[in-house]
């Protein structure tokens, strides 16, 4: 596999295999990937092709049975647990199906986490939360508990708790799998413009729909890779689609601009 | 900069607790009743034999109290008629003491009466205590008014008197009184001294001087009421021949006192062919004190130890239902690169936060109860730092100790596995 200066994460031969018992479940079988920065892509397949358990490794949430992973030139197929928590932690975003906010705080709060582990301090944290809020849109729901939210502003808080730590890469795993159609698109529609501004986006979905808004489609069947799509892909929809939806997205995209806190991460981008 | 982060985390731990209050609250009462009942029973106890080693360090601990008592033949015998019983220690046992033995500083003999007294138109019933002047070193109370007996007295048998403050009072004398005539039991004493004095018992020991005290030279009460008592009750005319009721002993050094008590014991043993006496060394009493009280802390300590079992079982019960129900929690804060140490950080300090609260109500339920009783009932109580500090120190121990196992549990959630769609 070829590697270059753009590359951001690598499969080399992945094994991924689950005891069952006396079975063995072989949820990867030597997958070899590359995705580049700035990369949006979709991740495509029937149910148990291991579509998430891809995602997991490449998440730094699970460890390879064999084979190796570079993330950023990196390989950090054998680093411990406490490794893998700090490369979440400052470098990559997640964004779940099911939202995963923690119920019992605030939406601020939920935002606010990532920083709590970074060790920011409290005032600053709180600014950082509100300004991401305002980002998606949800400058005024930051006392609201996530129960008193709709399924697409949870996931907003959700995306704006990725956003915090100023990740390299986002992981998505059906993004939209809870939500209607037009909710959805909203989503989308956010992680169109997260793409723009630079960020690597890695999405696991179902729906053809939604992943004709990435760049490159990659096809999984058993454990390995089908087919790869590229180029062809959907760009922002209309205006009215609703809040995250600017009218104009150039200007909005700027709401998403995060603060230049990781310097390599800004050299890397000019 | 760590300092803000530690108050910061408590802060979190605290608001997390917040989210369920009642449930917080329950978990931490059985540490709230812990904690509340070790403190004030310590206090409780405390207090208590705090009262009663004072009583007896006021019997002196390099002293060692002789008294004369009826043996229990003798006892039998006096039941006839018109006995005679003659029982205690002697002259001669005094004179001895003082030959035999090096590490005696000093003896105070007295003999002690009731007589009839009175001053002017006021008569009460006084204890007269013949005394010598060693008597007011051995037995120290602040003199109130002129003079203690001094060894002047002794050697010119004077018929003066000391009063007690109590004794005084009931018979209106000041200090104004000093030089009046005070009659005892037909004989004149000349008032000269009004001093303090103390009452009550030490252990099983009688503090050696009472509120109704008079105190006369030893020689003159021999002199002018003799050795013989008449005691009329009930019919039986009981006569008694006693020489010495009481003879305290100041030995040169505490160390001293349990050695020669023994001593003395012996020698006593020697020429007395019954034991109408009884040798008790305060010191020994106050080790035997101190041993009692040593035991009723060990009791305590297991009772609390019990009970903050119970509450720290209680805690950690609570906080793996917790672990258990916040099992997405978990997840999800380690997908977001949460350490394992972090979250076993979070958990415990939540505990610590939890038994530390219920450690603090119960100190304060602790204090309020005998600050109640003393109030109500008299009783001494004393609240010591370590009956303070202990318990604190403890519940927080019993947070972590109690905690880490429900912690350890929670890092090792899997947040893949907690974060599978439900
Ligand atoms: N912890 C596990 N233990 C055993 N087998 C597992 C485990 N996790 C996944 N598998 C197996 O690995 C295979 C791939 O699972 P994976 O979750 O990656 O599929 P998927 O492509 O995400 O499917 P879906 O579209 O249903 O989410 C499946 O056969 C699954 O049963
Ligand atoms: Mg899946």
């Amino acid at each position: 596999m070829p590697t270059n200066g753009h590359e951001i994460v690598r499969l080399e031969n992945a094994w991924k295999v689950y005891q069952m018992g006396t079975e063995d479940v072989k949820a990867l079988r030597g997958v070899n990937i590359m995705f580049e920065k700035g990369d949006f892509w979709a991740i495509m397949g029937p149910s148990g092709s291991g579509k998430s358990t891809m995602m997991n490794v490449l998440g730094c949430l699970d460890r390879l049975s064999d084979g190796a992973y570079y993330l950023d030139g990196k390989d950090v197929s054998q680093l411990d647990d406490d490794a893998l928590s700090e490369l979440r932690l400052r470098y990559l975003g997640f964004i779940f199906q099911s939202f995963n906010l923690i119920p019992q705080l605030t939406v601020q709060r939920n935002i606010e986490l990532p920083l709590y582990y970074l060790g920011w301090d409290a005032a600053r944290s709180a600014e950082r939360a509100k300004e991401l809020a305002e980002q998606v849109g949800l400058g005024d729901r930051l006392s609201h508990r996530p129960t008193e939210l709709s399924g697409g502003q949870m996931q907003r808080v959700a995306i704006a708790r990725a956003l915090t730590n100023d990740p390299q890469v986002i992981f998505a795993d059906e993004p939209t799998g809870n939500l209607d159609s037009a909710t959805g698109v909203q989503i989308m529609d956010i992680l169109v413009k997260l793409n723009k501004l630079g960020k690597t986006i890695v999405m696991v979905t179902h729906e053809p729909d939604i992943a004709a808004y990435a760049h490159r489609r990659l096809h999984m069947i058993d454990g390995n890779i089908d087919r790869i799509e590229e180029g062809e892909h959907r760009t922002l929809t209309a205006p009215s689609a609703g809040h995250a939806s600017p009218p104009d997205g150039s200007r909005r995209a700027e709401t998403f601009v995060a603060p230049g806190e990781d310097v390599t991460h800004a050299t890397r981008k000019a | 900069m760590r300092q803000a982060r530690i108050v910061r985390n408590i802060g979190l731990g605290v608001e997390n607790l917040l989210l369920h209050k009642l449930r917080s609250f329950l978990t931490m009462l059985g540490v709230v009743f812990g904690v509340g009942s070790v403190v004030a029973m310590l206090s409780v106890g405390e207090g208590a034999s705090k009262h009663a080693l004072e009583q007896i360090r006021k019997l002196g601990s390099n002293n060692i109290i002789l008294t004369s008592m009826k043996s229990a033949e003798e006892e039998q015998a006096s039941t006839t008629h018109s006995h005679m019983s003659m029982y205690g220690l002697t002259y001669e046992d005094h004179r001895r003491l003082s030959e035999s033995f090096k590490n005696i500083k000093e003896t105070a003999p007295a003999k002690v009466m009731r007589k009839d007294a009175s001053l002017r138109e006021r008569a009460m019933e006084l204890r007269v205590v013949g005394a010598t002047p060693a008597w007011f070193h051995l037995v120290p109370r602040e003199l109130i008014a002129g003079r203690v007996i001094l060894q002047g007295d002794q050697d010119k048998q004077s018929p003066v008197a000391v009063l007690t403050e109590f004794g005084a009072r009931k018979l209106l004398a000041t200090e104004g009184t000093i030089g009046q005539t005070l009659r005892i039991g037909g004989s004149q004493f000349e008032v000269i001294g009004i001093i303090q004095s103390e009452s009550g018992q030490a252990g099983n020991i009688q503090i050696p001087d009472q509120d109704i005290d008079v105190y006369i030279p030893l020689e003159v009460s021999q002199r002018y009421f003799g050795d013989i008592f008449a005691k009329r009750t009930a019919g039986t005319d009981e006569r008694e021949k006693v020489e010495l009721h009481q003879i305290i002993v100041q030995v040169d050094d505490p160390k001293n006192a349990e050695s020669v008590g023994a001593g003395i014991e012996r020698m006593l043993g020697m020429f007395h062919k019954k034991k109408d006496y009884a040798v008790s060394v305060p010191l020994a009493l106050l080790k035997q004190a101190e041993a009692t009280k040593r035991t009723f802390n060990i009791v305590l300590g297991s009772i609390a130890g019990i009970s903050l079992l119970v509450g720290g079982i209680g805690i950690m019960n609570i906080m793996l239902a917790s672990v258990t129900e916040r099992t997405r929690e978990i997840g999800i804060r380690r997908a977001l690169g949460a350490k394992r140490k972090q979250i076993i950080m979070q958990f415990l300090i939540e505990t610590v936060v939890l038994s530390t609260t219920g450690g603090l109500i119960g100190l304060g339920i602790g204090i309020l109860i005998p600050a109640l009783i003393r109030y109500f009932s008299g009783m001494p109580t004393v609240i010591t730092m370590n009956g303070v500090l202990l318990p604190l120190f403890v519940s927080m121990a019993i947070g972590i100790v109690f905690g880490i196992y429900p912690a350890m549990n929670a890092a090792q959630v899997d947040p893949i596995i907690a974060l599978r769609h439900e």
